[in-house]
């Protein structure tokens, strides 16, 4: 009996280097396969469900103003008469669009940053981290303003803003973490044993802050996504007619007691995606824990 | 590990039972014994002195602790006694008399001198303090040239004091409508002791408008300040007709839109200083008797910037006027009872009513457009819409937007851009299309109309017309009413068909009233003095 | 210990100086200033305003002013509400703040670390999803969406708490919630995957063989590592939450610090978001120490550096 088992690991252990396996062992938790379908569900939607819908998401029908759903308007139309479901899948597209590229720049910076900062230590860590704590205190508002005044208005330009203050407290996660990790006995081995920085970095450092770096990055993209309505708002962004989850959900907050279509629509599209993104989150985290 | 659950869980319950004991009785219940009045103001006053301040939020919270030599009756809008019992006009109209009633006092229980409002005029006038509304007092022979530096030497202006009781006001030149002037606040009296005690004459920087300095005049005085929550006035027990005062307080309050509304049905506030949009429909349904719209002294309108390729001629403009069906925009955008606008004057200024100048005609506006040399809009360059950033103002563009490019086929891109940088956009021409508002200053057609005079610092249209400056000179040089109205009817006429700016409607003011307030009225000037205002349950029908 | 405090402090004052410049030239560089209006005063008029604030005298001149006051604690007087002083402003609303936020913190940590240890505990059951989607509801229903939904089911509807104001003790449940359910979210997620990091640990598996109960494993042993990414998120969110929230107080009509954070920025009240942002990098610099001084608490050996 031990003999089998021993040797089934074995064969595990060798399957584990090849990459669809990999992904085979990942789709194996029912988190995985949830939250993939869920989330594919909605940018599938997204992208491709505005091709098949007659209604645009600029014309305007005054006198129909807000109309609770129905079967011409799935989702029931706006203030402005305008269909809600098309306004909703387009909305999508960039809200989905600038929450992932955005949490990617604010991932990348914020790691490498903690990282560095955690590891080096001494005043180089002294300095990186008051630098953030400077880059935090300085008025958001008005440098937003600023962008808008100095380099005209683009998307690109929300994901720098945006990206430029995600980073900060992940930064401080990961360096705060780096600091706990380096103590610990096998890194202090690794460095004894002249293992180059950069490898201990990616071998042992990096491996053990999957955790909070998936669990930061999955609460990233909602930030973003609420965040960008209030960099439109300032100016810099997504302009009329266009719109996207932020100023649709922000628009129904403020008028769901009458009509709460206009809240609840854009609310589901955003919090589904939430919850597959976490669960994606999580199946990826017991993936590449470094127990297993 | 059920637990820090059933802890939190049991904590939680416990506090929320302990704590959420049903409100006491709400204010509006509670206002009919105490007669404290509640009232929603929208947004924090900038400060309290009438001579720096330039706002209508101001002036609800300044109607309360100040009282100029005039009043207006809020219903009949007849001019009645203030600080001045009665007045004499000499019979060549230019100068005034005003003989102060006896029981003129200050808040503190100074009796109100006739020095008092010299000191008053001195200060608003004096450049060094930098009043933003001076030029309310130009009427006054010499104010301006003093005000403007030209003289150092108060003595040339038209404000003397015969003695204690009795102020000589001289003017430039006759003024038919100058009783109405002293009911702005700008001609309220300051307590001169007060702001001297807390620093010179002019200056800005002072704390005598704090609540334990302060003194006035009105029928309150004022109690207590605190940003972002309440104003606070007591009944003011030296003022002239103490008497005749019904409330006993009010609180003036500086809550958002959405807030003040929640407030309003909870019972907690009387009088709110807005509608939400969303919210109007419900209150036609279910209360009606709580809404309110009054006619307000204001226009909406698209300001073009007239040096900008092909929105320099103006059959484009006029095409774009043409074409925005304006009827559809304020019932079912706007759905506040705002009048659609087909002039820029808005109706019964001063007793002036424009002739409608043009019409919602898109058979005529894409004619003119062809005539431009844009047949169905082909090579319409696309253009920018500026607005500020708030809800209305974007829904109100979306609407416009798609009707310039259904009825006229060209696109017109919109851009939203936070309040003070659209100004700064607008002062320096850097827009194609924008957004823009005016509230008249006073009710005199030519607070409007003076807009579109080509030195004005208001016009950033940059169109110019020395036939239209020529009009609106001599509207200043007649006093006959008649030719006066037809002089503006003429100007009016030469600006629709230039189209600098394009007229959308004309404002409403939409407030929540609870029934339990008595003595309040509708009328143009948004003028509700709170000594008429008293709490009351309404009278079943 | 001490001597990380102290230099710290020393640290301060340079960081402080460099927030306070930074702040400076962005306030210069920001188009609008705080006296225009959408009617304009004259030119004329505009300067001699602006004469009473020293804004008429050279960048530089106005630059060494300022840092001289900041200096001697003053931080002037605010151009937007006159007769007010920033500091009195800052006196006035940073109370409430403060209080709003400690309810906040206490909400973010009282649901957040229970419901991200029953997750880790049930890994891998049904349960934890529940757990997980609980502690969801914070992100998924952002504060301008969950206030008014709090306010419509709890005051409008049943009537047991007032629709605005900061007067009685229960005034403070909804904005509390509101606030501190967002970093609820973020404090459970952490605690999960902390707590999950930690108990595979070979310390754990130990105190397992020798016999330990279940919960004090986890209580004595896991917690303390288990919260340190909990506390490295908690320094700048403390920091933010207690300086208020502009819109929680907006919907509640709380008089808090947070809108004049966010609106001194739109009025250009230069005095104002200057004071505010000082106040704020202090409040961070502080709770960032603090921090680090319970990394070091909570693992001693990141000390040795």
């Amino acid at each position: 009996m031990i003999k089998v088992k021993l040797e089934k690991e074995i064969i595990l252990k060798k399957t584990q280097a090849s990459a669809p396996t990999q992904w085979r062992s990942f789709f194996s938790s029912a988190y995985a396969r949830i939250g993939t379908t869920l989330f594919l569900g909605i940018l599938i939607a997204c992208l491709f469900g505005p091709l098949f819908l007659d209604h645009s998401y600029e014309s305007t029908q005054l006198e129909l103003g807000a109309q609770a759903p129905s079967y011409n308007h799935l989702f029931g139309t706006d203030t402005l008469g305008r269909d809600l479901l098309i306004r909703t899948l387009i909305g999508g597209r960039i809200s989905i669009l600038i929450g992932f590229l955005a949490t990617v720049v604010a991932v990348l910076i914020g790691v490498s940053y903690g990282m560095i900062a955690g590891y080096v230590g001494n005043k180089t860590d002294a300095l990186m981290m008051r630098f953030v704590d400077i880059v935090y205190a300085l008025p958001f508002t008005i440098i937003v303003i600023l962008l808008t005044v100095l380099l005209g208005r683009s998307l690109i330009l929300i994901f720098l803003a945006i990206g430029a203050v995600e980073w900060l407290t992940l930064a401080r996660i990961v360096r705060g973490e780096t600091r706990n990790l380096k103590t610990q006995a096998y890194v202090e081995a690794a460095k004894v044993n002249g293992l180059p920085h950069h490898k201990i970095l990616s071998k042992h450092i990096l491996k053990n802050l999957i955790s909070p770096i998936i669990v930061f990055a999955t609460l990233t993209v909602p930030s973003v996504i609420l965040l960008e309505s209030i960099i439109s708002f300032l100016g810099l962004g997504v302009q009329a007619p266009l719109a996207s989850w932020g100023s649709l959900i922000n628009e129904g907050a403020q008028k769901f007691d009458i009509y709460p279509w206009l809240l609840i629509f854009p609310s589901l599209f955003f919090s589904l995606t939430i919850l597959s993104l976490n669960f994606i989150g999580d199946a990826l985290r017991d993936h590449f824990d470094p127990s297993k | 590990m059920q637990f820090p659950l059933t802890v939190t869980l049991v904590t939680l319950v416990t506090i929320f039972l302990s704590i959420s004991c049903t409100p006491n009785r709400t204010n509006v219940e509670r206002g009919l014994d105490s007669q404290e009045l509640f009232i929603g103001i929208g947004s924090e006053p900038e400060g309290l002195d009438p001579h720096l301040v330039s706002g209508v939020t101001e002036h609800y919270v300044l109607l309360s602790v100040f009282e100029g030599l005039t009043t207006v009756h809020p219903e009949t809008l007849e001019i009645l006694p203030g600080v001045a019992a009665s007045w004499d006009i000499a019979d060549d109209g230019l100068s005034y008399i005003f003989y102060l009633d006896p029981k003129a006092k200050w808040s503190n229980g100074d009796s109100l001198r006739a020095s008092d409002f010299v000191f008053s005029y001195e200060r608003i006038l004096s450049p060094k303090l930098g009043a933003p509304y001076a030029y309310m007092l130009y009427s006054i022979r010499g104010a301006e040239a003093f005000h403007k530096g030209k003289t150092k030497d108060f003595s040339t202006v038209g404000v003397r004091a015969i003695d204690d009781r009795t102020l000589e006001i001289e003017l430039e030149s006759v003024t038919p409508y100058f009783l109405s002037l002293p009911t702005h606040f700008t001609w309220w009296p300051v307590h001169p002791e007060t702001i001297l005690e807390h620093g010179a004459m002019t200056d800005r920087i002072s704390k005598w408008t704090k609540a334990k300095h302060f003194v006035g005049n009105g029928p309150f005085q004022l109690e207590s300040w605190k940003l972002n929550n309440a104003i606070t006035v007591n009944r003011n027990p030296h003022y002239r007709e103490a008497g005749s005062v019904h409330l006993n307080g009010i609180h003036f309050m500086p809550i958002n839109s959405e807030t003040e509304e929640r407030a309003f049905r909870a019972g907690q506030i009387h009088i709110t200083s807005s509608i939400p949009t969303a919210r109007i429909d419900w209150y036609r349904s279910n209360r009606p008797q709580n809404i309110r719209f009054d006619p307000y002294l204001g226009i909406y309108y698209y300001l073009i910037n007239t040096s900008n390729g092909p929105l320099k001629d103006p059959k484009v403009r006029q095409a774009l006027a043409y074409s925005i069906n304006r009827e559809q925009l304020t019932e079912y955008v706007l759905k506040g009872g705002q009048k659609p606008a087909y002039h820029f004057t808005p109706p019964n200024t001063g007793g002036y009513t424009a002739e409608a100048g043009f019409s919602y005609d898109p058979e005529k506006a894409r004619a003119l457009l062809a005539e431009a040399g844009f047949p169905n809009g082909q090579g319409f360059p696309t253009f920018e819409l500026l607005y500020n950033t708030s809800e209305s103002h974007k829904t109100i563009a979306e609407a416009i937007q798609q009707m310039w490019k259904k009825e006229l086929g060209i696109e017109i891109s919109l851009y939203n851009q936070e309040w003070k940088v659209y100004l700064d956009s607008r002062q320096k021409s850097e827009f194609d299309i924008a957004r823009a508002a005016w509230i008249g200053d006073y009710l005199d057609p030519y607070t409007f109309l003076s807009l579109g005079i080509s030195d004005s610092g208001n016009n950033h249209s940059h169109w110019k017309s020395d036939h239209f400056d020529a009009l609106m000179r001599a509207t200043t040089q007649t006093l006959d009413p008649t030719l006066r109205f037809q002089l503006f009817q003429q100007a009016e006429s030469e600006l629709i068909e230039a189209m600098p700016f394009i007229p959308l409607f004309f404002y409403v003011r939409s407030l929540l009233i609870d029934e339990s307030v008595q003595g309040w009225h509708s009328n143009i000037l948004d003028y509700h003095p709170y000594q008429y205002l008293r709490l009351e349950a309404p009278q079943q029908p | 210990m001490a001597q990380l405090i102290l230099r710290r402090l020393f640290q301060t004052i340079p960081t402080l100086w460099l927030i306070a410049t930074a702040t400076f030239i962005l306030l210069q560089l920001i188009p609008g200033g705080p006296f225009d209006q959408e009617k304009p005063v004259t030119p004329e008029v505009k300067r001699l305003i602006e004469a009473h604030y020293g804004m008429d005298k050279p960048i530089h001149e106005q630059y060494l002013q300022f840092l001289l006051n900041r200096l001697q604690g003053d931080f002037g007087p605010s151009y937007k509400y006159a007769g007010w002083d920033v500091d009195e402003i800052i006196a006035q609303s940073f109370p409430i703040s403060l209080e709003l936020g400690f309810y906040a913190l206490l909400v973010a940590l009282f649901v957040g670390v229970p419901l991200g240890i029953l997750a880790a505990i049930y890994h891998g059951k049904r349960m934890e999803t529940l757990f997980m989607g609980l502690a969801l509801i914070g992100i998924c229903l952002p504060a301008f969406v969950l206030g008014p939904l709090l306010l419509l089911v709890f005051s409008t509807e049943l009537g047991w708490f007032n629709t605005f104001g900061w007067n009685t003790p229960s005034d403070r449940v909804l904005p509390a919630l509101t606030l501190g359910l967002f970093y609820a979210a973020f404090v459970a997620r952490l605690t999960r995957s902390g707590t999950l990091d930690v108990l595979k640990n070979p310390y754990i598996q130990t105190a397992r063989a020798k016999g330990l109960k279940e919960h004090r494993i986890i209580l004595v042993h896991t917690l303390k590592v288990a919260l340190s990414p909990v506390v490295s998120y908690l320094g700048p969110a403390v920091a933010g939450m207690i300086s208020g929230s502009f819109v929680v107080e907006t919907l509640f009509f709380i008089p808090g610090l947070g809108s004049f954070f966010v609106n001194s920025a739109f009025n250009r009240d230069d005095t104002m978001v200057m004071g505010t942002v000082l106040f704020y990098a202090a409040l961070i610099l502080l709770f960032n120490l603090i921090v680090d001084l319970l990394h070091a608490w909570m693992n001693p050996r990141t000390q040795r550096d």
